[in-house]
């Protein structure tokens, strides 16, 4: 179980300090699956880092499975189990894709094991295992990769920042199937998904709005979804594709 | 073959990928001597008369054979300057190992500074693999000065490696290439320096026949407070397509000048070059921190597939 309290985040500027994060509270629950939404630029993405201990908050507290995790490093938080897909994944030169999965794992993974993530997110392993993770891969593969290395990793608490950007609508529907694969799975792990898209709000149990650095709605998905439906939180994929 | 000591065993493992006598053709030079030789059918290899040194004869239409030739010094003091050249025949194919391995535990510099000419035949391909590694705690200083010419005849093909990753304090390289119609010439160096260590890579690629081609690329890092000076120049002198270029890690205090230049006397000469420098990007090292590795390991996981 995930608890942020009081969660605050103030960044310095030019014109002095601006909250990005305005006093946040939320929980998410053993095995839920959460969708984040809300306008752009609303801190979506600053509170899903916040988590990851990318980026440390001002003030506040983060409390994993009873742990207080706030003062902790990437590294400590990631081995107590807290996985991160990048909105934006990072190129490697000389890395390959297997080198990755295998760092993702934190074990020397077969490469029929490998194949298996990278099938699961829609690629065709032989083509993909022994390539760099650099400059040749398109955004879109790139990023199915970096979602690959997240379903490596066992972990208790997954955070997806808009992982439909960039993806083709075909490995769309792969994509909310791979979601639905992790909570089918009776691991009691949480996911945490940032988007605007429809079809992954729709299969939330759960639904925070996010505006101007505060929550402005929470609840259920059947309570939340009819609310916002239509709005520039929720966007049909055709639509945001055109 | 004389008994090697494990020092040179060790040495020769780094530097040549070697547990034991290789098939094929070999010298091994331990110390300023050869420790061991042998010649096959199609290779023959003969001592120079006139500077220290072997001539590397390869017989025409030779296929899948290889040659190792590793030199390890593990007495302090050594400094040699040694003549290797290779005859390669027309229709050839196959492998070269060298490589030099020093362990200076004393305080007196050692150094090797190999001169290797390579002649390729007509329609031959080469494949060179050269490893310098230096061990040992001594103040004396590890040095390795490599000259490596290459004089490539008509669509001939030669593919260097050359690495240098470990523990050699001063080097100074130069190679230079000659490639007539249709040759084509790869190179692949990676280098990492670390300390006080200096490093200097110079090439020299002139593609004088038409329709031959040079792709020289370099991927090094410098740590410390190392300096490195990578100078590549390729000079189209006919209807050629030539490409270099140099990637670069600093980390600490290390600096690297890049000079990648190139020179077109044909209207015909296509070349290309690029350079790139820069530190570890705080993102790739954040990426692999969220996969549960420390900064660290994370730095050491980027290196080694950048070097890989």
């Amino acid at each position: 179980m995930l608890e942020l309290k009081n969660i605050t985040f103030t960044s310095g500027s030019d014109d002095g300090n601006v909250e990005i994060i305005r006093d946040i509270s939320l929980t998410v629950g053993d095995g839920r699956f959460v969708v984040v939404t809300g306008p752009n630029g609303g801190g979506k993405s600053t509170l899903a880092k916040i988590i990851a201990g990318i980026v440390p908050c001002t003030s506040g507290q983060i409390i994993l499975d009873g742990t207080d995790i706030t003062d902790k490093s990437i590294t400590e938080r990631a081995r107590l189990g807290v996985g991160f897909a990048f909105q934006q994944p990072v190129r490697f030169k000389g890395l390959t894709v297997l080198d990755l999965l295998r760092i993702a794992a934190g074990r020397e993974l077969t490469v029929a094991q490998a194949c298996e993530y990278l099938s699961e997110v829609g690629l065709c392993a032989k083509d993909y295992i022994n390539r760099e993770v650099n400059a040749s891969l398109s955004g879109g593969e790139l990023k199915r990769i970096e979602i690959a290395t997240v379903l490596a990793r066992d972990v208790k608490l997954a955070l997806f920042d808009e992982p439909e950007a960039g993806i083709d609508l075909w490995s769309f529907s792969n994509l909310i199937r791979i979601f639905e694969n992790m909570r089918k799975k009776d691991s009691g792990r949480s996911v945490i998904v940032i988007s605007h898209q429809e079809r992954i709000l729709n299969i939330a149990d759960e639904i925070i709005v996010i505006a101007d650095g505060k929550v402005i709605r929470q609840g259920a998905k059947d309570d939340v979804l009819p609310e916002i439906t239509g709005t520039d939180y929720s966007t049909k994929v055709c639509q945001k594709m055109a | 073959m004389k008994q090697l000591d494990t020092v040179q065993k060790r040495l020769i493992e780094e530097v040549a990928g070697l547990h034991d006598i290789p098939e094929g053709a070999y010298n091994f030079r331990a110390n300023g001597e050869s420790v061991g030789r042998q010649t096959t059918a199609n290779i023959d290899i003969q001592t120079k008369t006139d500077v220290s040194g072997i001539d590397i004869f390869i017989k025409p239409g030779t296929k899948h054979e290889s040659i190792h030739i590793p030199v390890v010094l593990s007495e302090s003091g050594i400094k040699e300057t040694v003549y290797n050249d290779f005859h390669v025949g027309e229709d050839c194919d196959v492998l070269i190992v060298a490589g030099c391995g020093i362990d200076n535990c004393g305080n007196q510099d050692s150094e090797h500074d190999g001169i290797h000419r390579f002649f390729i035949g007509k329609n031959s391909k080469v494949r060179y693999v050269e490893k310098h590694y230096g061990s040992g705690d001594g103040s004396g200083k590890r040095i390795l000065d490599p000259t490596t010419e290459v004089y490539m005849d008509e669509d001939s093909s030669m593919e260097m490696e050359m690495v240098q990753i470990k523990g050699v304090d001063s080097t100074q390289r130069t190679t230079l290439a000659e490639l007539k119609a249709g040759a084509k010439l790869v190179v692949r160096e990676r280098l990492m320096t670390h300390g006080q260590q200096n490093a200097y890579s110079v090439y020299k690629v002139s593609l004088n026949g038409e329709a031959s081609s040079a792709d020289v690329v370099s991927r090094s890092v410098a740590r410390d407070d190392s300096y490195q000076k990578f100078d590549a120049c390729i000079v189209g002198n006919a209807a050629c397509t030539g490409h270099t270029e140099c990637d670069s890690i600093i980390m600490d205090n290390g600096r690297i000048l890049a000079v990648p230049s190139l020179e077109a006397n044909n209207i015909d000469a296509a070349l290309v070059h690029e350079a790139a420098i820069g530190k570890i990007a705080g993102e790739q090292l954040i990426k692999l921190m969220t996969l549960g590795l420390t900064e660290a390991e994370a730095e050491e996981q980027i290196i080694n597939g950048f070097l890989k």
